[in-house]
């Protein structure tokens, strides 16, 4: 029944483990995009220029509600109607960064909702500059009761790199099929990406609770 | 509170003294509810003034307006000579803004109820905070006040551990030897010992002693600490509904009370206790 043939597993695996570093590179370089602007549109919520919050508010909303896969191929094939040229994987990278950027501000937001408010206080008495009270007193705290929703959106963008294929970014997906288009069999590389994503999610589910552990004393959390 | 003329306000003496804190016919409300009316309170450099009376009665409301945590709706608050909230500008108050406020901020240090020191920092870095990042204190320098206050309030051996490894008693000590680092003219006291467990209060409430025997701060205390607040207060003020129903001595107000009111609170605070 199954027609599973090992020389044929070990002739493509070499290049679908090039293909994973790419994965990888991207899931790591959309990660970084979205952490980072992730907590400015966090921030930007909060600040007291009522304008800029409602913005980023309904960007983060537009982006939320629209699926990932029309929001690459927008920036992909809309933007050079408007000038803007993009490689697959500059365009790919916006997108998926935008994309989990949205999702982290959610996490960061309640993140910033769960430090007490005792704190903004404290940090006002001792006449601590915003700042300060935003980098040294609250985002400290802040992180660690984000660490676990970060940790899910992390695994949750690497198993999103997949999506890239449909513009032509050369990741694992990508490779599988252009395997399959030029050797008429499908299982193997399919069945090789399924495994090898399970291979790197389930161990980086489990360093994330590590790592979580690791900063909650690290900052004499308990 | 937009503009207001100054000289609707003005800064009372007496004799030569400019009082350290002034509110002057300030009003706090919240939406409907009034929660102080109109209130006058002087008082005085280096005294020791404890406000006393039932929840609600806008008591806690009074520490937090002069951390500039509250905004006030209407009236002038001075601190040291200055308008807390307000600048002058053309013989009008207007509005302060951040820098001034982070002047009046500056004399000024206050403890609160749970006592919110910062959780990831140790007890030294807490205490070194405010002088190293607002003061500009160089590390060494601010290290030696905060070792000397922690010191003073005995947390000396404890100076390394986080606040989640000490009790509460020990964590308010904490936080008064933060406040004190900032070198306040005026300390803030919002019920530092109701959040205690009862046999750890004494530890608290002799640190705020050694403070009015020793050195010469302006203090404002929110307790249910009767007993405590008789002993180490210059002077008492019963609020009741947003005013000062009362004011006096500890003496006359504890042994000698005027008012109904002030005469049933006291009595429910005896039979509770």
């Amino acid at each position: 029944m199954f027609d599973w043939r090992w020389d044929f597993t070990f002739e493509i695996l070499p290049r679908l483990i090039v293909a994973t570093g790419n994965t990888l590179l991207a899931a790591g370089l959309g990660y970084a995009i979205a952490v980072v602007l992730g907590l400015v549109f966090a921030l930007a919520q909060r600040t007291p220029f009522r304008p800029l919050t409602i913005a980023v508010r309904e960007a983060v909303e537009f982006i939320r509600s629209t699926p990932l896969v029309l929001q690459i191929f927008f920036v992909f094939y809309v933007g050079p109607q408007f000038g803007i040229r993009l490689s697959p994987w500059t365009a790919g990278m916006i997108a998926i960064g935008l994309h989990y950027a949205a999702y982290l501000s959610e996490v960061y937001r309640g993140g910033l909702e769960s430090v007490p408010k005792g704190q903004w206080e404290a940090a006002k008495s001792l006449n601590l500059s915003t700042a300060r009270t935003y980098f040294r007193v609250i985002l400290p705290q802040a992180l660690p009761p984000s660490l676990a929703g970060m940790g899910n959106y992390l695994v949750g963008i690497f198993k999103d790199t997949p999506m890239l294929s449909v513009i032509g970014v050369a990741e694992l997906m990508h490779t599988a099929n252009a395997i399959g288009s030029e050797t008429y069999r499908f299982l193997e590389p399919f069945t090789l990406v399924g495994i090898i994503f399970l291979c790197i999610s389930l161990p980086t589910a489990a360093l994330i609770r590590l790592f979580e552990g690791w900063v909650r004393r690290k900052l004499g959390l308990g | 509170m937009n503009t207001t003329d100054v000289s609707a306000f003005p800064l009372r003496l007496e004799g030569d003294a400019i009082p350290m804190v002034s509110f002057k016919k300030v009003t706090k409300s919240y939406g409907n509810l009034v929660v102080l009316d109109s209130l006058d309170l002087d008082v005085a450099e280096g005294e020791m003034v404890t406000v006393i009376g039932p929840s609600g009665s806008g008591k806690t409301t009074v520490l937090r307006m002069l951390m500039t945590l509250e905004t006030i709706n209407g009236g002038v608050i001075y601190v040291d000579g200055e308008p807390l909230t307000h600048m002058e500008r053309d013989g009008k108050l207007v509005r302060a803004d951040s820098r001034h406020l982070r002047k009046m901020r500056s004399k000024i240090g206050m403890c609160f109820q749970h006592f919110n020191l910062f959780p990831h920092m140790t007890a030294l870095e807490n205490c070194m905070e405010g002088p190293v990042h607002v003061l500009g204190m160089s590390k060494k320098e601010a290290r030696e006040r905060s070792e000397e206050l922690l010191a003073m309030v005995g947390m000396a051996e404890k100076r390394d551990q986080h606040p989640s490894r000490l009790s509460g008693g020990q964590q308010q000590r904490v936080a008064i030897a933060r406040a004190l680092a900032m070198r306040p003219k005026v300390m803030l006291f919002d019920e530092v010992t109701s959040a205690l467990d009862p046999e750890v209060i004494g530890e608290v409430t002799n640190v705020i002693r050694q403070l009015v025997a020793e050195h010469n701060l302006t203090m404002l205390m929110v307790t249910h600490q009767m007993g405590f607040a008789k002993d180490i207060s210059d002077r008492i003020c019963f609020f009741y509904s947003g005013r000062i129903e009362e004011q006096g001595t500890p003496d006359e107000l504890f042994g000698n009370p005027q008012k109904e009111r002030t005469q049933q609170f006291l009595s429910a605070v005896k039979e509770a206790s």
